[in-house]
Parts: C-alpha cells; sequence; structure tokens
C-alpha cells in the first residue's frame, strides 16, 4: 500500500466530490419544480466545482503517488474496496469534469424545456458517475461506475435527443456496453491470478504470460478504442452528438471519449506493458488512419454538429497516437490534448447548440451569415475553432505540439503522416467559421437573431479563459502531470530493458 | 412449529375453500387471500430457525430449507400484492384460484424439504397439479382460447418430465438399493463410470430442470407465459424457481468425486440455455414471452454457479436466483397493472409509458436494467459473483460465452426501455396504479438496489444457508 497518500488535511474530499451529485439527484427526485430543479443542479454542481479546486492546492506534485485516498472495504468476500484517489494522471481529468457540470446546467437552462427535473437528475447522476470513474483505484468500483454512466446518458440522448433520437441511443448504448463485457471478463481473470484482489495499483507491473496479456490487451482495447473513439470503432459516435441535446453532446465530448484514453493509461499500459509493446506499432497507425479519416469526413460535413463530432474522431486520435508513442512529450501532450480537446470541443458544441436554439437548424447553410448579427457570438467562436486547430497560443497547440514531438521522437514517418490531421483540421474549421461569420445572405432575413446573452456568456466565458491559459502559460498544467507520467514511463522502460527494440521496429 | 408453515398453508387452503362456498366478492376473496399470505410468510419467518426430521427421515427441516420457503412464501405474497383483481380470471372461480395457488406453493415448500426420492416426487407432482390447473383459468371471452393450449403443453411437458424424473429415480434405487437422497448421491457418486449411473441422474435432474425452464426442457415456456394469465405467469415466472434452484442445490451439493460426465452435460444445458434463450427473446414482440425466453437464458446463468460444486457457487445461485426473481417480480408487476383487462401484453403497448404512468415506468426500466445486468443493481452483482465463481473453477471458455450473451441480451431489454421511454403514447390511457401496487413496486425496487449495492450480507448469509446443507 506504499502507492497510497493519504491527504489528511482534506479528509474525504473526493468522496465529498463524488456523493454531493448524487445526494444532489436524490432529493431532486422528490422536488416536481423546474425552477428549482434548475438552480439546485446548477448550485450542486458549482458546490461541486468550488469543492474540487482545493484538490490543485493540495496536490503534491512531488510524488507519483495515489493522494487524497480513502479506503474502505466494501463487499468482504470478494475483496472489494471502495477505494478512490487521484494521481497526476487523473487529477485533470477530475477537474475538467468538475468544471464543465455547472456550463452543462447552464447551457440547457432554456434548451431544455420539458422534464426538466429528470434532466438535472440524469446530469448528477451523470457527474457522480463520472467522477468515480477517474478516481477509482479498485477495478470493480471502476467498472460498477463505467456502466452505470451508460444509463443516464442513454437517458439524455433517448429522451430530449433530436429527431433520431432512438436510434442513435441504442447505438451508443450497446456499442459501449458491448466492448465492455469482455472487459469485465479481464478484470476476473486479473482478480484470479493476482491473489484474489481487485487493487489496480497491485495489477501493475506484474509478469503476466506473453499470451495472457495479449488477451487481456485485446478486452482493455476493445472497451477502451469504443470508448475514445478509435477508427473505425467510432460509427456510434457521429450518431450520439448529433442527436444528444447540447448538454449531453458536450458531457460527451468533453469527459466520456477522455475515459477511454483514461483507460489506457490507467490499465492497458501498467497491467499488459509487453502486449503494448507489441501492439502499439498497430495503434499507433490506427490512430493515424483515425487522424485522417476524421479530418476528412469533417470536411465534407454540412451539419455542423456532425462536424465537430468527426472532428473528434480526428483529435483524440491525436491522443491515442501521444499515448502510444510512449515518451514524456507524447504522453504529457496526449494527457493535456484530453484537457484541451474536452474545453474546446465542449465549447464549440456549446456554441453550435446556441444557433441551434435560435435557427433550430444545424446545417451549415441555415447558419451562412448569422455572424453579422452576433458579435460577441463569433468573438467566442472564432478563437474556439483557432483553437481546434491548434492555433498558436491556444491550448490545443501546446497539446498537438507536445504529441507530434513526441512522435517525432519515435518515428519520423509516423510523424509526417500525422501533420496532415492538422493541416485539415485548419481546412474543415476555417470552413465553418467562414460560413458563419462572413458567409453571403442568401438566407431570409436573419437580423432578428439576437446576440448572446449574459447566461450564454458566463458559459463560454470559462472555456475561453481556459484556451488561452493552457494556451499560454502550460507549465503549471504539465507540472501536474510530470511526475505520475515519468513514473509510468520509467516502469513502462524499465520493464523493458530492450525498449530500443521496439523503436528499431516502428522506425522500419 | 417445524411443520408450521405447511400447517398455515392447508389452514389457508381450507379457509378459502370455506370462502368458495358462501357469496363473497372478488374484492373480499382478494383480501383474505392476501391476509392469509401475509400469515404464511409470517408462519414461514416463525419457523426459520427450526431443525429436525419428519415422516422417517424423509422429510428435513434445517436453515436451507426454511430460509427457502420464506422466501417461497415472500414471492407469493408480492404476487397476490399486485395481482390486483386478476383481471382476467372469472370471478366465480377466484376462491379456487387461490387455493391452488397455495397448494402449489405447499407442494413447493415439501419440495425444499424432501430429502427422500418419493417424497421429492409426491411435493413436485403435487405443485405441478396445482398449477397445471391454474394455467387454463383465464377468461378470454372465447376468443383465442390459448390458455387451454397453454394448460394442455404445460400438463403434458410436465407429466413427460415427471416420468423421465421417475424413470431415473427407479435407476437410483436400483443401483443403490435405496430412496434416501444422502444414500443414494454418495453411493452414485462411486460409479460414475457406470453409465447408468450418470443417465439415472440426468433422468433425475430433468425434472427440476423443466421447473427451471432450462434447455432441453424449456419448450413449455413461450406458450405457457403467453396463454396463462397475467398473474398466473407472474407465479410461474419465479416461485417454483425458487425451490427448483434449491434442491438443485441440495441435490448436486452431495455430488462428490468425479462428476465429469454430469458436468459436462451440465456446462452444455448452461450455455444452450443462454444462447437459445437470449436470441430467441431478441424477436419477441408479446413482452411475457420475451421474459419467459429471458427466464430461459437466466437459468443457464445459475447453472454456472451450480457447476462450481462449491459452496460459493451455491451460494452465488442461490443470490442470483433470488435478485432474478425480485427483478422478475417488478417487471410483472408493472405487466400486470398496465394490462387494462387481464390481456396480453405486447411491446408497444408500454408505448410512452413514462407519461402514462412515470412510476410504473421507472420500475420496468429498473427491473429490466438489473435484468440486463447493469450496475448498481442486483443483476449486475448477481452475475459478476457467477461469472468469477465460474473463472475461478478455470471455466474460461463458458465465461467469455456467459459474457456475450450479456451483451446479447441488453438489446431486447433496452428496446422495451426504449418503447416506454420514447415512444409517442398516442391514444392510450393513463395507468393509475393502486397505492398497494406502488407501494409494492417501491418495496421492489429499494431491494433491488440494496441488494446491488451492498451485496455482502446477503451473500454471506446465503453462504450460511447453503452450508447447513453441506
Amino acid at each position: 500500500m506504499d502507492q497510497l497518500l493519504i491527504n489528511p488535511d482534506y479528509p474525504h474530499i473526493l468522496s465529498t466530490l463524488i456523493f454531493l451529485p448524487l445526494a444532489g439527484a436524490i432529493l431532486l427526485l422528490f422536488v416536481r419544480n423546474e425552477f428549482f430543479a434548475r438552480y439546485w443542479a446548477l448550485g450542486i454542481t458549482t458546490l461541486t466545482a468550488l469543492l474540487s479546486i482545493p484538490l490543485i492546492k493540495a496536490f503534491d506534485m512531488t510524488t507519483s503517488k495515489y493522494q487524497f485516498v480513502e479506503q474502505v472495504s466494501w463487499i468482504k468476500s470478494l475483496n472489494i474496496q471502495y477505494v478512490i484517489g487521484i494521481d497526476g494522471i487523473s487529477i485533470l481529468l477530475v477537474m475538467l469534469t468538475t468544471l464543465i457540470m455547472p456550463l452543462c446546467v447552464l447551457a440547457s437552462w432554456s434548451y431544455i424545456k420539458t422534464r426538466v427535473q429528470a434532466f438535472m437528475v440524469c446530469l448528477l447522476i451523470m457527474e457522480c458517475a463520472m467522477l468515480g470513474v477517474f478516481m477509482a483505484l479498485d477495478f470493480v468500483l471502476f467498472y460498477i461506475l463505467w456502466e452505470a454512466m451508460l444509463i443516464p446518458m442513454y437517458m439524455l440522448i433517448a429522451i430530449w435527443g433530436g429527431p433520431r433520437k432512438i436510434y442513435a441511443s441504442v447505438k451508443f448504448f450497446l456499442y459501449t456496453l458491448a466492448g465492455s463485457v469482455m472487459l469485465l471478463v479481464a478484470i476476473i481473470w486479473l482478480y484470479i491470478n493476482n491473489g484474489y484482489s481487485f487493487f489496480i495499483p497491485d495489477m501493475m507491473w506484474q509478469n503476466y504470460s506473453s499470451t495472457a496479456q495479449i488477451f487481456l490487451f485485446l478486452a482493455f482495447f476493445l472497451a477502451f478504442a469504443i470508448k475514445v473513439p478509435m477508427f473505425p470503432f467510432h460509427t456510434w459516435l457521429p450518431a450520439a452528438h448529433v442527436e444528444a441535446p447540447t448538454a449531453g453532446s458536450v458531457i460527451l465530448a468533453s469527459v466520456l471519449l477522455k475515459m477511454g484514453t483514461y483507460g489506457f493509461l490507467r490499465f492497458a499500459i501498467p497491467i499488459t506493458p509487453e502486449a503494448t509493446m507489441t501492439l502499439a506499432p498497430a495503434i499507433l497507425w490506427l490512430s493515424i488512419a483515425g487522424i485522417i479519416y476524421g479530418g476528412f469526413t469533417a470536411l465534407a460535413q454540412s451539419d455542423m454538429k456532425k462536424l465537430i463530432a468527426y472532428s473528434s474522431v480526428g483529435h483524440m486520435g491525436f491522443v491515442t497516437l501521444g499515448i502510444f508513442v510512449l515518451n514524456t512529450s507524447g504522453v504529457e501532450g496526449a494527457i493535456l490534448q484530453m484537457i484541451n480537446h474536452g474545453i474546446t470541443t465542449g465549447a464549440l458544441f456549446l456554441c453550435i447548440g446556441m444557433i441551434y436554439e435560435r435557427t433550430h437548424s444545424r446545417e451549415l447553410r441555415d447558419a451562412t451569415g448569422v455572424g453579422k448579427h452576433m458579435p460577441i457570438y463569433v468573438t467566442f467562436l472564432t478563437f474556439f475553432s483557432l483553437s481546434s486547430f491548434g492555433f498558436p497560443a491556444t491550448n490545443s497547440f501546446v497539446g498537438e505540439f507536445l504529441i507530434l514531438a513526441g512522435t517525432f521522437e519515435q518515428s519520423i514517418w509516423l510523424a509526417l503522416a500525422a501533420i496532415p490531421g492538422a493541416v485539415l483540421a485548419a481546412a474543415y474549421m476555417l470552413r465553418m467559421l467562414q460560413k458563419i461569420v462572413w458567409g453571403g445572405t442568401d438566407n431570409p432575413d436573419q437580423s432578428w437573431i439576437k446576440d448572446l446573452n449574459i447566461r450564454e456568456i458566463v458559459t463560454l466565458a470559462p472555456f475561453l479563459f481556459f484556451v488561452f491559459w493552457i494556451g499560454l502559460g502550460a507549465q503549471p498544467f504539465i507540472d501536474l502531470i510530470h511526475v505520475s507520467v515519468d513514473n509510468l514511463l520509467n516502469n513502462y522502460h524499465g520493464f523493458h530493458s530492450q525498449i530500443a527494440v521496439v523503436t528499431d521496429l516502428i522506425v522500419q | 412449529m417445524q411443520f408450521l408453515p405447511e400447517l398455515t398453508l392447508l389452514g389457508a387452503g381450507l379457509i378459502i375453500f370455506i370462502v368458495s362456498l358462501g357469496k363473497a366478492t372478488g374484492d373480499t376473496t382478494r383480501n383474505i387471500a392476501i391476509g392469509l399470505g401475509a400469515a404464511i410468510f409470517g408462519a414461514t419467518l416463525l419457523s426459520s430457525c427450526q431443525t429436525g426430521k419428519l415422516f422417517f427421515d424423509t422429510y428435513q427441516v434445517d436453515l436451507f430449507s426454511q430460509v427457502f420457503k420464506a422466501l417461497i412464501a415472500g414471492a407469493m405474497l408480492i404476487v397476490l400484492l399486485f395481482g390486483n383483481k386478476l383481471k382476467a380470471i372469472p370471478q366465480k372461480v377466484h376462491p379456487e384460484y387461490y387455493l391452488f395457488m397455495f397448494m402449489s406453493v405447499l407442494g413447493l415448500m415439501m419440495l425444499v424439504s424432501s430429502v427422500e426420492l418419493l417424497a421429492i416426487f409426491v411435493s413436485l407432482e403435487l405443485s405441478s397439479f396445482a398449477v397445471y390447473i391454474m394455467v387454463p383459468m383465464r377468461d378470454d371471452e372465447g376468443k383465442f382460447r390459448f390458455q387451454m393450449e397453454a394448460g394442455i403443453k404445460y400438463l403434458l411437458f410436465g407429466v413427460t418430465a415427471t416420468g423421465f424424473m421417475l424413470f431415473g429415480m427407479s435407476y437410483m434405487y436400483g443401483l443403490t438399493g435405496s430412496t434416501e437422497l444422502s444414500v443414494v448421491i454418495t453411493k452414485l457418486s462411486t460409479m460414475w463410470n457406470n453409465p447408468a449411473a450418470v443417465i439415472a441422474m440426468m433422468m433425475v435432474l430433468a425434472g427440476f430442470f423443466y421447473k427451471l425452464a432450462i434447455f432441453p426442457f424449456h419448450f413449455w415456456v413461450p406458450d405457457v407465459y403467453e396463454g396463462a394469465s397475467n398473474e398466473t405467469t407472474a407465479f410461474i415466472a419465479s416461485v417454483p424457481k425458487l425451490a427448483a434452484v434449491a434442491l438443485l442445490i441440495r441435490l448436486v451439493s452431495l455430488i462428490s468425486g468425479e462428476g465429469q460426465a454430469i458436468l459436462n452435460i451440465l456446462m452444455i444445458c448452461a450455455v444452450v440455455s443462454m444462447f437459445y434463450g437470449n436470441l430467441s427473446a431478441l424477436v419477441q414482440k408479446d413482452i411475457k414471452r420475451m421474459l419467459g425466453f429471458s427466464g430461459i437464458a437466466h437459468a443457464g446463468f445459475v447453472l454456472l454457479g451450480i457447476l462450481t460444486f462449491q459452496i460459493t457457487g451455491f451460494a452465488n445461485a442461490m443470490y442470483y436466483i433470488i435478485g432474478y426473481v425480485l427483478m422478475n417480480l417488478a417487471c410483472f408487476l408493472v405487466i400486470c397493472t398496465v394490462s387494462k383487462n387481464g390481456e396480453n401484453v405486447m411491446i408497444e403497448d408500454l408505448s410512452g409509458l413514462h407519461k402514462r404512468s412515470p412510476i410504473m415506468a421507472f420500475t420496468l426500466a429498473v427491473g429490466l436494467f438489473a435484468l440486463a445486468g447493469i450496475p448498481p443493481f442486483v443483476g449486475f452483482m448477481g452475475k459478476f459473483m457467477l461469472l468469477a465463481g465460474a473463472l475461478k473453477e478455470g471455466y474460461m471458455l463458458i465465461v467469455i460465452l456467459a459474457a456475450i450473451n450479456t451483451a446479447i441480451a441488453i438489446y431486447y431489454y433496452l428496446s422495451v426501455i426504449r418503447v416506454t421511454y420514447t415512444a409517442d403514447p398516442e391514444e392510450r390511457s393513463i395507468v393509475t396504479p393502486s397505492m398497494l401496487t406502488n407501494a409494492t413496486s417501491v418495496f421492489l425496487l429499494t431491494i433491488i438496489v440494496i441488494m446491488g449495492v451492498l451485496p455482502q450480507r446477503f451473500v454471506d448469509y446465503a453462504s450460511t444457508v447453503v452450508q447447513t446443507i453441506m
């Protein structure tokens, strides 16, 4: 248990973060009042966000141990524990989740008109499960939260979604569930072959046989690649994104997709290092395929939400690329890019939601020229678009730069193959921006369209703040993750003394 | 005291019989039945710590039997509670209906206590014959008469299964010279290389497989589920399964030595049941038929626990079947409430249920998500424990096949939830469940969640219970 650090200054802070939204959801079940539901959800999510701030303050950046740990035996006969903690890999994701949620409530303020109370209950339950996933240090706890999250997300899409909501929600549910059933088998296998313990740190860096590792890795891969989603497992994503209500799209893009890449970092690499080494080249090329495919497909979209959805496939391809080059800049860039993608894409979905609320269309041609009447909106949209394709001084630039630097270290061919992705991103984002902001006036009179109101500005402003904070001063963020990433890679390379052989393989 | 639950049941039967002689209205009969059900449940609780042997050692009263009796009585009470007014059953036969239900439960209670072949046979027949009569008790105004088809199917398949069973028992007696379960199985365990022993065992198991609806004794399920009235189906789908699992555990726990042949057969039955049940459920339109097929798959899952031949495996199987009965009852509660005049409920009839009755829609969603094995409900924990137990014994392939089945099953469960929550109710009327129904559904939901989130106590208790017969 020497990997655990219990922080006495902030007892039970992580549990508070997990259970506050859940308690809020349960209480909300008993009050049938739309007005109250909105303020209550906003209050609870904001409180959760505020309570998460001390995490940053008290986080010890000099150690790779899991911090703020809480450990209670849960199901004794199977040795399942309620054990939670965060390290450099998860802290930013936890912060991202707590930050996004109040903004999602704000974004749904006037968008959701029916069954508001149930909607807010779903949002709060989502928050509880998402935070738990990033904090869980027991594999069963992780799996339970990972699966339980499907129910509220399914409801969000199926009840408040667009015209093809049924198709989208079912596809989302089936894909992600089918992906994770083998994960369950892998977990039980690990439990039995690991002294009957589900404690995740105990499972890492063990000498499982090569065959076992390959099978474990494939089970992990299926679950995580679908969640990311990596090409060619991405087909559920555009449907889900397009049909989900704005808040649902934001949660999907900002947090849910990150769970897949988080899974790779937390489980796949440390538990199956040998298989990771063997299969990394394949995954790298799959990532490249995703980047290029996502870029081209996004370029061809006329539906703005679809455009952003496909761009996510490309952006997440960059993240998996960074993870599986398995060097410091790559992995750090990948983690940073996970956060960046959460911020930027989340904000873009909000922007599109705002147009949709006004024009009731997500078609690019219907939005042509609306920017003329919405100067504030256009300002926000421009910055988020620039961030999306990695313009210097924005957050994504730092992330993509680190990832590409890491990729260059590994193999120049890989890096060269990834670069067109960045160009494509510029192409599709600028195309969208050009139509909305400077587009012609083919559309009927749009002068009735109002610019953003205060609530909408308040919703978008934090995103913009982070776009520039990370873009101009990423160091504090990298400091938070650095030691944990170093520890992960040291362990990994220590595990393979002949890692050079792999590098050669990839170069060839 | 040892025989209190059974005596109470007999008394209850008598009271209902007397009621049937008078001119009691449907409501009065129903209230009396619920009262009697509660009394029976109370009696099982009162006698829960009894031990001893009765009737020349053919009847064993121990913690195992008493706990299962309490579960059976509890499940019956829930069925009585949400059975509303037995809408589809002609009012003049209501007392008889309750009478046969009590007699069936009496048979099931005797079954879990029987430790002798003939006692098992007699109790099984007692419980079955009562149900044979309950199934066709349904008034569909002479339109389809599929209740008759169901009744005949249930009877014929049941008689065939018991025929097999009786034949197997005669083999057992011939091979071992005894009808006492402990003697029979211990002796049989030494002669697994004798095909007659395996055949005898399999034939006896056939009887329980029939009750549990395990492949290849499942053929009656869809038609009987569809043909019987909703309340009867709820009863058949839950109460007898408890007893069947109890006796299966009692029987298998005695097997020792090289029972490889039995094991292989159990494995095949488990896997085929899962696939057959789930794949067939995919295409059903009648929700009762769908639940019937899914029940076949769940029975396959239960076998995963049984075939470990370990206390933990048996305890897991017990935990799972209790969970299954609760989840199933939650779904049937909704079916019985939604069905206006007791007619069958098609999946499309549930359209927009969330607008017509939020609490029923929620109950159904939780019940189905739980059946699908999604956390944090009892279905997930149960599946998880069964899979962990089976993998511990090295049945990797079966576990993977079972996991694939979980993924298949989610499709049809989800399709029902989808209809309930997203489809337009169109002209369908509002459903107003009674207070009693609402209370029952809240109780079921609470326990489904509690058993899923805090399973420790339940599993510990199940282990203690199973240990008493090892």
